[in-house]
């Protein structure tokens, strides 16, 4: 196996790769990945233990010191390339209650949902924490024998003479491969660069605002009900953004909670409320203050989700590179919720495949590659994103997220507050709160909101 | 009492680089966009002086993206993630 051992320059301008041995720069990698989060991760573990020759370029200097996640992962993907990932990765619960609360401005109705099939690792989700998870999938992939430099920004991809991408820039060191992937995430500069994406436009991305509050794995389970190894999912929509596109989510951890709101970038401003400031109206909301009390926070954090769904999917493929993960924009929006992590797992799997497929063949040509796409075509990933693709429309609507809120609440303080007046008949309660919306709009929001589901 | 956000970002390590990785034009016109930045910002890097002009420090940057995508080019002239080892290091995530 190579051995390629380097030196880190740490705060120089020029970042530099020093080595000893082999000079890296006159060696040619099969695949140079660039970013080491989850996509990065798996597409080094497949192509590496197909026998190829990894590269993974990482800009952090520890492995997931650079990345954000809400905070829930569907399993599924994972263990395909994992099998067993559930019990053997460093998650922090199994999500075993779902719970989804409209917030108005003293009040919350909740909705929760038990299922045993949850615990099924095929339709398991897992709270985790990038910190802890990407690491153990930095070494899954170091033992298959890929190679990983941390501490070092991409800066350009190199190109041949033909516009072939055949390497990377970083600093002054030039690294070479047959193919590159672009595993650089939401911000992905370099898939703009070559110009497969077009910049991030404010209405298909939200940004996230998130605390990591620590309790202690006993206080958790006793707050919300859970055993070890077992959690909860509290999604939240209403109060929190005061009206603009977006919602509040808790994860509980295992020892502590992820506490965080979204919301869409062409929002900020409406309503009034800061995105930082509506993480503290979610913790100081009535329905959540007393969960939180006595917490330390850990740490806060923010990062873009792109959740303009199907129809922003930039180009995937082109001679000699492909893009995937979040840099791909393979995040779908379900409305109450947004799910990326399980289909950058499945599009990193089928860029490994088709990067295997291509040394093979020795062809690394756009038309070869164009075999990825296919295999998203095929997967759950391009069939759930089309599944979904109404839902970004639907959502950008704030009566959903200005009006229902205060409407449902108030349909629910007529049935469950007595202060021994007269009761109004709930019909009647529930008529007047219809009214203010207008029937006629909420009955065109459902007819939508069923199409995009 | 709620943290302020120089206490969150105070728990947070970070590798400030020499150089910042953002530029800005604080003299842009746009005062509604200008209003929108500052309160975008989650580690609410971006301040309005007195004279309306913009200011705004790259140290304790979350490497988000938010100001980038917001303004489209406008005020924020550049945006690059920071060099490589530099910016937040997130211990949790």
């Amino acid at each position: 196996m190579r051995k390629c051992l380097y030196v880190r320059y740490k705060g120089s301008e020029n970042a530099a790769i020093e080595e000893k041995g082999e000079k890296m720069a006159e060696e040619k990698f099969d695949v140079i990945i660039v970013g080491g989060g989850i996509t990065g991760c798996v597409a080094a573990y497949l192509t590496a233990q197909a026998g190829l020759e990894v590269l993974v370029v990482e800009r952090a200097e520890g492995a997931g010191q650079k990345a954000v996640t809400g905070g829930r992962m569907y399993g599924h993907a994972m263990e395909k390339v994992f099998p067993g990932f559930g019990e053997e990765a460093p998650v922090e619960r199994k999500i075993v209650r779902e719970k989804i609360s409209v917030l108005s401005e003293d009040k919350a109705f909740t909705v929760e949902y038990d299922d045993d099939d949850m615990r099924r690792p095929e339709m398991a989700s897992y709270s985790i924490l990038r910190a802890n998870l990407d690491p153990w999938l930095t070494e899954k992939a170091e033992e298959a024998g890929a190679m990983f430099i941390h501490g070092i920004r991409v800066d350009r991809i190199l190109q041949d003479e033909n516009g072939k991408a055949c390497g990377v820039l970083a600093g002054e060191e030039e690294m070479y491969a047959d193919c590159i992937l672009l595993a650089d995430g939401v911000n992905s500069l370099l898939a703009q660069q070559l110009g497969l994406k077009k910049e991030l436009t404010p209405k298909q991305v939200a940004v996230g605002v998130k605390e990591v509050i620590y309790f202690g794995e006993e206080e958790i389970n006793k707050r919300f009900g859970v055993k070890d190894g077992e959690g909860i999912a509290n999604l939240f929509m209403g109060d929190v953004t005061n009206g603009a596109v977006g919602g509040g989510f808790i994860y509980t951890n295992k020892d502590s909670l992820s506490v965080g709101i979204v919301e869409t970038i062409e929002e900020i401003g409406y309503g009034g409320v800061a995105p930082r400031d509506m993480l503290e109206r979610l913790k100081q909301h009535p329905s959540v203050r007393d969960l939180l009390t006595g917490g330390q926070i850990q740490e806060y954090s923010a990062h873009l989700v792109t959740e303009g769904g199907y129809d922003m999917i930039p180009q995937l493929y082109a001679d000699g590179v492909l893009v995937a993960g979040d840099a791909a924009a393979l995040v779908m929006n379900l409305g109450f919720t947004i799910r990326g992590m399980d289909c950058c797992t499945e599009s990193a799997r089928l860029a490994a495949e088709t990067i295997i497929e291509a040394k093979e063949k020795g062809d690394f040509s756009k038309a070869a590659l164009s075999l990825y796409e296919k295999k998203l075509n095929d997967s759950f990933v391009f069939t759930d994103m089309k599944h979904f693709r109404k839902m970004p429309a639907f959502i950008d609507n704030h009566r959903i997220f200005e009006q229902y809120p205060g409407m449902i609440d108030e349909m629910m303080r007529g049935l469950f507050l007595v202060d021994g007046s007269k009761p109004e008949k709930f019909t009647k309660t529930a008529m007047g709160a219809v009214k203010k919306v207008g029937i006629f709009k909420i009955l065109g929001d459902v007819r939508k909101g069923m199409g995009a589901l | 009492m709620a943290m302020t956000i120089e206490d969150k970002l105070g728990l947070n390590r970070f590798n400030v680089d020499s150089t910042p990785h953002i530029q800005i034009d604080g003299e842009y016109a746009d005062q509604t966009l200008k209003e929108r930045l500052v309160m975008a910002c989650p580690a609410k890097l971006y301040r309005l002086r007195e004279d309306n002009t913009v200011e705004f420090s790259y140290e304790g940057c979350l490497e988000c993206g938010t100001c980038r995508v917001l303004t489209g080019g406008r005020i924020v002239k550049s945006w690059d993630h920071p060099m490589g080892g530099m910016g937040v290091a997130f211990k949790k995530g």
